[in-house]
């Protein structure tokens, strides 16, 4: 009993939160390594993109509601998802079109680019707020849990409860199909292949007979389509506010470079690594251990590794470990 | 000594031009709040406060020799130390009397060693809450309408006991103002024999607090007192501690209550209590319908301080018959305090007719002004319970 109290108690401020975290973040890491590895530059706008992408998706889901459209017991932002990625692939495209292909036709430098973008997040910035304002949006609706602290105690007897939100539910999956129609996608279909060619050389790319523009324009409608889906889920689960986005940057930049970056395998195992490290090391053991050893081990004080306050220099060390023994990342992306 | 006589000299050189101002009949003050950044959202209600009394005393026309009084708006960012001291230098260089302001701690502190002391300039804050300021070196020019927080955690103490709270869990926004209350708190729950299971800091402006709420979650407690703001990080704590069923009850100090958090998390908030800076004078009814009637909401938060700060300025000025801050420093605590005729807000007029005609008075504005120790506010506060869905004020202490 009481071990399974432990377990649940991990579970539930471990386990749970950390898996939806971890594919928030996989999935922006996904984005952001699409672009390294095809397009070979880091794209700092992909926070602002991911905000863009919630926003329209927010704005359509009021449009749902105030129409009375509902998706039942599931969040009407599903419904306004696909309108949402149109919206951001539609920016994407425009923004690839005016900005991006100057440089590329210029054969501009990597440093150049990740200026560039740099630029383009302050206007994506400007824009998002512009439109809906810098505060808090709430547009979760349907029902909040799959099942509540409240309800697990008293179905089981344990002490402690175990809470999993829909959104969270919702996130795990989401993750999941997502994940396994790029990897289907870029694995068997002629475009994906085309995709990867271009990736690896890009000079043979071109000799056998791949349409750069081509490979470019579905690279960017990949990466709106992901970038908004994190955005969305990430805003469902938590809240959305343009500069959690802004700030959401830095950790998704650390999944995919501790993955590797241009490897999307590295980009999800980056992900889970950089939001579990965040929750685990600042954890409080004390409870766990409580109910996992005798009374007569138990311990007094928190069992806490390190304060809460230094969850981000966690992730961060990580990044710089990594970096110096296997600067390729866990997964062999592109040397940074 | 050195830097006495320096400031000294400083505010000599600026009370020259200062001098030349008030015969012209012209009296300027700064209004130095956080008009952009964190606060952005009570800044303006604040300084209309502060304007609503320079109007009414200009209005008056009992000012020294009737002089307008003029309010000079500067921004201070509330977190912005560079931006705050380089506007607050602006302010003395337009000649300023005295300066209504900072309004966060950590800049107020800036500008008052920066700006205030080496020009002798007098600083008096409305919404400056840490507990180090009390204890900061400012050779007599600083002055806050509103109190420490030091009382809060006193306050805070007095009614976790009251409701038979033995264990609480603490977390505090990273920044001046969040661990000075977060060590407040801890001091004086500890000093009653309450146990504080853990302390920890969270930063606003996050989406994600799972790693807070699991470690809060984990040293356990009979309530989590959420020390910070209740559109930034406490609301995300409190969210997050409510779905994963952490903790039932939170205790919320001042910056947590206003109306936007009961709306946001809805009926699960229902039982939660805190406190806020606020009195059940006369005078905060009177400054409500002042307010309302310039068109601006006299309940926002040190709003009704600001108007205060702004009195004793012109009040100190008034009974000191100078504009030079080292002549009407050593009056604010004397028309702040009994003994003298109670004034309320809206009679400035009246009080400034007792002061020319050498009598006394006793200040109470918008907020029951009663400076103590080194000129705080001593401090009541609005003990609140959310019932319903609503902030509903249980008593005063």
């Amino acid at each position: 009993m009481d071990l399974l109290n432990a377990l649940v108690a991990l579970t539930n401020f471990v386990v749970v939160p950390g898996l939806a975290y971890g594919s928030q973040l996989a999935l922006g890491a996904l984005g952001v390594t699409l672009i390294y590895g095809i397009l070979r530059f880091s794209n700092f706008a992909h926070g602002d993109t991911m905000a863009f992408g919630a926003m329209v998706t927010i704005l359509i889901t009021w449009l749902f509601q105030s129409m009375g459209i509902s998706a039942g017991p599931l969040p009407t932002a599903l419904l306004a998802l696909p309108f949402g990625i149109l919206g951001t692939i539609g920016l994407a495209l425009l923004t690839d079109k005016t900005v991006y292909r100057f440089y590329r036709a210029q054969k501009a430098k990597p440093v150049i680019f990740v200026m560039v973008s740099l630029g383009v997040m302050f206007m994506m910035n400007g824009i998002v707020r512009f439109i809906i304002g810098p505060g808090d949006q709430r547009f979760a609706d349907g029902e909040r849990f799959i099942i509540k602290a409240r309800t697990f105690k008293q179905m089981t007897g344990l002490n402690e409860g175990l809470a999993i939100k829909t959104t969270q539910g919702i996130t795990v999956i989401t993750a999941i199909i997502v994940v396994a129609v790029l990897f289907w996608f870029l694995n068997k279909t002629r475009t994906g292949k085309s995709m990867r060619a271009y990736s690896d050389n890009e000079d043979l790319a071109l000799l056998s007979g791949i349409n750069p523009e081509r490979v470019v324009m579905y690279t960017w409608m990949i990466v709106a389509a992901l970038a908004t889906i994190a955005g969305v889920l990430y805003g469902l689960d938590k809240s959305f506010k343009p500069f959690t986005y802004f700030q959401l940057l830095l950790p998704i930049f650390a999944s995919a470079i501790v993955g590797g970056l241009g490897n999307p395998l590295g980009a999800i195992a980056g992900g889970f690594i950089i939001a579990f490290s965040e929750v685990t090391i600042t954890y409080a053991w004390k409870k766990v251990l409580n109910y996992g050893l005798p009374d007569s081990l138990a311990p007094d004080g928190l069992v806490q590794l390190l304060s809460t306050d230094y969850k981000f220099a966690v992730s961060f060390a990580i990044l710089i470990v990594v970096l110096l023994f296997k600067p390729t990342g866990l997964f062999k992306g592109k040397a940074v | 000594m050195k830097k006495l006589l320096m400031a000294t000299a400083a505010a000599a050189l600026t009370a020259g031009t200062a001098y030349a101002g008030g015969h012209a009949k012209e009296v300027k003050l700064g209004v130095l709040f956080g008009f952009t950044g964190p606060i952005e959202s009570l800044a303006p209600a604040m300084g209309d406060g502060a304007e609503l009394a320079m109007e009414e005393v200009t209005k008056s026309g009992k000012l020294l020799d009737s002089a307008t009084v003029t309010p000079v708006r500067a921004d201070t960012g509330c977190i912005d130390n560079g931006l705050a001291v380089a506007n607050g230098e602006k302010l003395v260089a337009e000649g300023v009397n005295g300066i209504i302001g900072g309004d966060c701690s950590g800049v107020t502190g800036a500008i008052l060693q920066n700006v205030a002391i080496p020009n002798g300039m007098v600083m008096i804050s409305p919404s400056a809450t840490s507990p180090g300021l009390s204890s900061m070196e400012d050779n007599g020019l600083f002055f806050r309408t509103s109190p420490s927080d030091a009382r809060e955690g006193q306050v805070m103490a007095e009614i976790l006991k009251e409701r038979g709270i033995n264990s609480i869990a603490l977390t505090y926004t990273n920044n001046d103002y969040g661990k000075g209350l977060a060590d407040a708190i801890q001091s004086s729950f500890e000093g009653v024999g309450g146990e504080v299971t853990i302390v920890t800091a969270h930063e606003d402006g996050k989406g994600d607090y799972s790693a807070e709420v699991g470690a809060l979650a984990s040293a356990g407690g009979d309530i989590l007192v959420v020390a910070g703001y209740l559109d930034q990080g406490g609301l995300g704590i409190i969210q997050g501690s409510l779905d994963s069923g952490a903790f039932d009850t939170f205790g919320l100090p001042g910056g947590m209550i206003g109306d936007s958090l009961p709306a946001n998390v809805g009926a699960d908030l229902d039982g939660s209590f805190g406190q806020i800076a606020g009195s059940d004078s006369k005078g905060a009814e009177i400054f409500a319908e002042m307010a309302k009637e310039r068109g601006f909401d006299g309940t926002s938060a040190y709003a009704s301080e600001s108007y205060d700060a702004a009195a004793l300025f012109m009040l100190a000025m008034q009974a000191a018959n100078s504009t030079n801050p080292a002549d009407y420093v050593g009056k604010i605590l004397d028309v702040a305090n009994a003994p003298g005729e109670p004034i309320n807000p809206g009679e400035l007029g009246k009080a400034l007719e007792i002061l020319a005609a050498g009598g006394e008075i006793d200040y109470q504005g918008a907020t029951g002004v009663e400076l103590i120790g080194p000129g705080e506010s001593a401090g009541s506060y609005r003990e609140i319970e959310v019932k319903g869905g609503k902030n509903e004020t249980l008593r005063f202490r």
